[in-house]
């Protein structure tokens, strides 16, 4: 992972978000991915939506394993806490950090060899834990890193750029995150760079653990023809099962909208998400719904995208476990340690 | 002979069938009586049905060791009967149920063989199936109160502190103590010639598991976050930790709790999560055993290049592999010493006893977060498990945390730039941020080569210059780790003993019997890695040095001679590694041996 600092160029007439921050504030060295590479549309993304959502730099973490993917934090928002893991265990880190301090807002990338191989355990228990953060996978059914090997994201029947064919069913992490009882799964493609930031707002203010598989072509390894995850593939099979809109807090709802086609989910903070349907009938809260609809379109090699399915209910981690609502890690140590006259009375009972 | 206040009880149960409450009555009586007294549970890994075993050791010189000797013996399991008797030794005693005949064979002239019909007595009190089985325990209570002259009165107090809620089981209890009690004072000769006396004052005294200990120190260290697989023997420090936590960290008004306890899918995401924690500022630690460390390695590497404090208990049952999970040994020194790919190296923690279970506890925050490595505390289930008597438990109230170099907001303001990993006053130990605070102390953490500023790196003068102020904290950390604890003989001699953890109580009581025989020992306990400047000036006044410890292949000796400038052929090892606790007499035996001389006990 070497690093090429980036030049901040100022440019006259430059916005400021409501933090007085510019959009460059949010961004981080150089990248050192293949020019074309899937995961710079997706860094792209990132700094474009925490700076729209006016994001203090540094009370976001940014997460990851290890992998192609795993080095994209470097490239997104220097003023934050970054922590390049293990392969495979950034869901754990994550879960530490965020038992330790609940108000850090945290975005995870991951991989699909980092999540759907040697990290599946971890990326099924972050999601069941449903622990508050944002958690991508830029998805490109290759290892990049060693050189281009299937990841078990890759289709049954793709083709490898030496011609070789993938014999294995994938992992489809949106199915899989949704059976892990996952509150909110949503898929896009590093080419739609609109439904990305909107997706990627949306997962930041959900209050539980956010899924958000983007298929990003690897231009290197798998953007050939033969590949299900090249650029030209994605685009011939791009299905928008349905658009969604992120709407701030104290915004009204200007989007023209057809009753009945569409559904207003709140969140904990004000912000809305509306959802229009584009498929007639397609219902994100319906978790039988939605795993059966996206086996249907699983069979006509269809890419289905859109915040897929939606439950903003479900309690996060530590509404489960009843934690103070003060960081833990800034609880005074008074109140933590109990004192030896408690220590002498404690102890009367053990004799 | 006759052997008062200085016996081995044994009790052979079945497991699952409540002989623990009945176990524990026994201790306790004998506890209060101002006898030092320690228990051992010897027990399957199993759930019920299978054989189990309670030791109880009363020594009014106050030896804590396994003594190996079994005076009296309750033998309630027909399965292990045979094995059972052989076990009592010469002039001892075996209790059984005698309602079912025993086969003739199975006897033996050396010892007493009493027969009582716990069952049948039972049966005839009580109606409820689970009740009689429950009862016969107590009943055997009676029998010893009886025969070894435990106080009743003492029996009693605990019942009714016991039960206090539920005073219907206090008669019920005390019943069956009764009807035990009876049965042996109108069959036998009572009481027998091994037998319990008052003695001293144990109310300065607590009986506790080091589990329940180091769970406590947790508590008192601050820790918030704990992180845990469940594996045997460490699994009741995280419910030790979590009855605590429920005692003392619930706010009283909002009922918030002011921690948070994550059972992991497996030990790597309980390493993980210890590292997340302690990243973001708050202390975290795991409980794990042997083949938890195995499975946390990795991020233990991570943890000492990338230099985040992280806290890891290894209750060390035997292994290698699953091995027996509910046997003890040391097994885990050199797996611990340098955990984890490439050149790492960790401090290590010995505690002896639940007392140092508690204070090292306490320590390993304070090192860690100091030192910005993982360190170990290396218990294992002889003193996690087991229930051993300890001088009551302190605490000062004035104690603060040691936080280590954690720059505060204001600090962060006033630098030009903040380098993470700048070593400013030559101590090895560099300053942290912590995330959430100020976006001039954001850094990346990364287990990717990384120099003195923090940012990526593959040039190797910058890489070795990162990996050396290492070897320079871990000077730093030589100074801050426990010392080792001597005592010297009462006559100048040229043979050492170096020994620690849980082997410490036999070292001691072979002290005791050697120099009554005349050989003279230096004792030097051990109490942590790095080891310190005195732990070589101890090898080197000695000529013959033997290291006693729990473990086939002589672990500490191999670190000693790793990483002191001794001679090996002087370190001597004694070892004792067949999963039970050691008793003093290897120990003798181990020296007597090799300084090829003979004593008797």
């Amino acid at each position: 992972m070497t690093y090429i600092a980036k030049p901040r160029i100022d440019l006259p007439g430059q916005r400021t978000n409501e933090l007085g921050l510019f959009r460059r504030d949010y961004e981080g060295v150089l990248s050192t991915l293949c020019a074309g590479c899937g995961h710079d549309s997706i860094t792209a993304a990132i700094v474009e939506a925490f700076w729209e959502l006016s994001i203090a730099p540094e009370k976001v973490i940014k997460l990851s394993g290890i992998g192609c993917s795993s080095k994209t934090p470097a490239y997104f928002i220097s003023g934050a806490h970054g922590f390049n893991s293990v392969h495979g265990r950034m869901p754990s880190v994550a879960t530490g950090a965020m038992a330790g301090n609940r108000d850090l807002v945290c975005i995870g990338v991951s991989g699909d060899g980092d999540s759907l191989s040697i990290g599946f355990a971890q990326f099924g228990h972050v999601v069941r834990r449903n622990v508050n953060m944002l958690y991508i996978i830029e998805n490109n059914g290759v290892y990049g890193l060693t050189k281009g090997q299937f990841s078990a994201s890759a289709d049954k029947g793709s083709r490898s750029k030496r011609g070789a064919v993938n014999q294995w069913k994938n992992i489809d992490s949106v199915a899989t995150a949704i059976s892990m009882g996952g509150s909110f799964v949503a898929r896009s493609f590093s080419g739609d760079r609109e439904q990305l930031v909107t997706l990627i707002k949306a997962g930041v203010m959900h209050p539980g653990c956010a899924v958000l598989d983007v298929v990003s072509p690897c231009v290197t390894f798998n953007d050939h023809v033969g590949s299900t995850k090249s650029y030209s593939y994605t685009r011939d099979h791009y299905h928008p099962a349905l658009q969604t809109d992120f709407i701030p807090p104290a915004t009204e709802i200007k989007v023209a909208y057809a009753e009945g086609e569409s559904t207003v989910i709140e969140l904990h903070d004000g912000s809305k998400l509306l959802l229009r349907k584009t498929d007639s009938g397609y219902d994100a809260t319906s978790r039988s719904g939605v795993l059966r609809y996206l086996e249907q379109q699983r069979a006509r090699g269809e890419v289905v995208t859109g915040l897929l399915f939606i439950n903003s209910e479900l309690p996060e981690m530590h509404h489960i476990y009843g934690t103070s609502h003060t960081p833990l890690k800034d609880i005074d140590f008074a109140k933590l340690n109990p004192g030896s006259e408690a220590l002498a009375k404690l102890q009367n009972r053990m004799r | 002979m006759s052997r008062v206040n200085d016996f081995v009880l044994k009790i052979g149960t079945v497991n699952g069938t409540g002989s623990a409450s009945a176990n524990s009555l026994l201790m306790k009586a004998l506890f209060r009586m101002g006898i030092p007294v320690t228990g051992k549970n010897l027990f399957p890994s199993n759930i019920q049905g299978l054989p189990t075993w309670y030791e109880v050791r009363a020594n009014h010189k106050g030896y804590m060791s396994r003594s190996g000797r079994v005076d009296v013996m309750v033998a309630m399991n027909a399965q292990t009967y045979a094995q059972d008797l052989a076990g009592v030794s010469p002039g001892g005693f075996l209790i059984y149920d005698s309602t079912w005949p025993r086969e003739r064979q199975m006897s033996r002239d050396d010892i007493t063989v009493l027969g009582v019909p716990l069952a049948k007595l039972c049966n005839e009190h009580f109606s409820d199936a689970r009740v009689r089985i429950l009862m016969k325990n107590v009943a055997y209570v009676g029998v010893l109160s009886a025969l070894m002259d435990i106080d009743k009165t003492i029996l009693r107090a605990l019942l009714e502190e016991t039960f206090a809620s539920k005073p219907k089981l206090v008669d019920s209890n005390l019943q069956a103590i009764k009807l035990g009690f009876d049965y042996a004072t109108e069959n036998f000769t009572c009481p027998l010639p091994v037998r319990a006396e008052t003695m001293g004052d144990n109310s300065k005294h607590i009986l506790m598991d080091g589990n329940s200990a180091a769970a406590l120190g947790c508590v008192y260290a601050g820790a918030t976050v704990g992180a845990w697989y469940p594996i045997t023997p460490s699994t009741s420090l995280m419910d030790a930790f979590n009855h605590y936590c429920e005692m003392f960290r619930k706010d009283q008004d909002s009922g918030e709790k002011n921690y948070c306890i994550v059972q992991a899918e497996d030990e790597l995401a309980a390493a993980g999560i210890v590292l997340g924690a302690n990243w973001v500022g708050a202390r975290a630690f795991t409980p794990t055993s042997g083949p938890g460390i195995s499975l946390m390695s990795e991020f233990i590497g991570f943890a000492y290049f990338a230099e985040i404090p992280s806290v890891f208990f290894d209750v060390q049952r035997v292994g290698p592999s699953t091995g027996m999970p509910t046997r003890t040994q040391q097994c885990d020194i050199m797996l611990c010493a340098y955990a984890s790919h490439g050149d790492t190296r960790h401090p290590l923690l010995l505690p002896a006893n639940p007392s140092e279970c508690f204070e090292m506890a306490v320590k390993a925050f304070d090192l860690t977060e100091r030192l910005q490595t993982p360190v170990f505390v290396l218990s294992d289930l002889d003193i996690g498990m087991n229930d051993w008597m300890i001088p009551e438990l302190e605490w000062d109230d004035n104690y603060q945390p040691d936080r280590g170099k954690v720059l505060n907001i204001e600090e962060v303001e006033k630098l030009e730039k903040f380098y993470r990993y700048l070593d400013t006053d030559g101590d090895g130990i560099t300053s942290r941020t912590l995330p959430g605070e100020h976006p001039k102390g954001a850094y990346f953490v990364r287990g990717s080569g990384h120099n003195k500023f923090g940012a990526y790196t593959e040039n190797s003068d910058e890489y070795i210059e990162i990996v050396d102020r290492l070897m320079v904290k871990w000077e730093t950390a030589r100074k801050l780790v426990p010392e080792p604890v001597f005592r010297t003989a009462s006559q100048a001699t040229t043979i050492g003993i170096i020994a620690y953890g849980s082997s410490d109580g036999a070292v001691i009581e072979a002290l005791d019997t050697l120099s009554a025989n005349g050989i003279h020992a230096d004792y030097m306990r051990v109490r942590a890695f790095p080891f310190n400047g005195e732990v070589s000036d101890f090898i080197e006044k000695h000529e013959t040095v033997f290291v006693v410890e729990q473990n086939r292949d002589a672990q500490m000796r191999s670190l000693l001679i790793l990483e002191t400038n001794t001679n090996a052929a002087k370190l001597i090892p004694v070892l004792h590694y067949n999963g039970m606790p050691i008793p003093s007499h290897c120990v003798v035996k181990g020296l007597c041996e090799h300084l090829q001389v003979e004593v008797v006990a």
